[in-house]
């Protein structure tokens, strides 16, 4: 099996995933990563998954639609998937494409954090 | 700049052959010439997008049906605050303009579809030929 390219843990019942990489750009790495987070997925009953980009300077279209992929995932079991820390110019790449539209961005983990509390209650 | 959007003069030329190490080679040296001919952080950042997208698409799609150790071209000539990146791959080519609008409300869920229009947002000009194999990639500084 390759290694990892996620740092994952567990916070306050949300499944907190890091990249490794700082630059989300080869097929080959995106569709490990993609399997990966697909695989928390599955093994959830309803995912509450967020996506820390604080170490991510760049990102290609395919990683892009590795997040979609991941997004369509968590929402056909019920769950939910929120984006945070991401570099201005990358969050650039989102509003260009709109994905600021379809995916729950936050500017920081707390306000992730604090968007899965006030929706668990 | 010349009539013909697809040519680009006494360019440098790179084979490529489809490998992670090679390809991030070419895009790190072509930004390191620009770089060195004055174009700014934002600038590098957008070529990088750019070539990734570009290159991806050669050998992703345009390089489907072929063996993997076909290589896809790579002319590039930098100058002041002024880059032409052409991109050609072996590939039967694609019609561009067929391309679906990936920022409609009904294709933001789908997963593909966004690498062109990345570049053409993020750089100065992006021009295919007739057949649709080859793109050049024009970024100039203002």
């Amino acid at each position: 099996m390759s290694e990892s390219r996620l740092r994952v843990s567990e916070v306050e019942g949300v499944t907190q995933v890091e990249f490794i990489d700082r630059n989300i750009l080869d097929e080959a790495n995106i569709q490990a990563i993609s399997d990966e987070i697909s695989t928390l997925i599955e093994g959830a009953d309803t995912p509450r998954l967020l996506i820390n980009f604080a170490n991510v300077d760049h990102l290609s279209s395919a990683a892009l639609g590795a997040l979609i992929t991941i997004n369509n995932k968590t929402r056909e079991k019920g769950g939910s998937l929120r984006l945070a820390n991401i570099d201005p110019q990358i969050y650039e790449v989102f509003v260009i494409t709109r994905l600021n539209k379809l995916f729950n961005i936050h500017d920081t983990l707390e306000d992730a954090f604090g968007e899965f509390k006030s929706a668990k209650s | 700049m010349s009539e013909d959007r697809t040519h680009i003069p006494d360019p440098n030329v790179v084979e490529l052959p489809h490998d992670r190490d090679r390809i991030s080679a070419i895009i790190d040296t072509i930004i390191d010439q620009a770089s060195e001919a004055g174009m700014q952080d934002a600038a590098a950042f957008a070529i990088r997008l750019a070539l990734e997208e570009a290159i991806t698409n050669a050998f992703v799609h345009g390089h489907k049906e072929l063996e993997a150790d076909v290589p896809v071209r790579i002319e590039y000539r930098v100058g002041r605050g002024e880059l032409d990146v052409a991109i050609e791959d072996q590939g039967p080519g694609f019609v561009p303009e067929a391309l679906p609008d990936p920022t409609l409300d009904e294709n933001l869920s789908k997963p593909s579809g966004r690498g062109v229009m990345l570049m053409k947002a993020y750089m100065s000009d992006v021009a295919y030929n007739a057949r649709g194999n080859r793109v050049v990639l024009r970024y100039r500084a203002n």
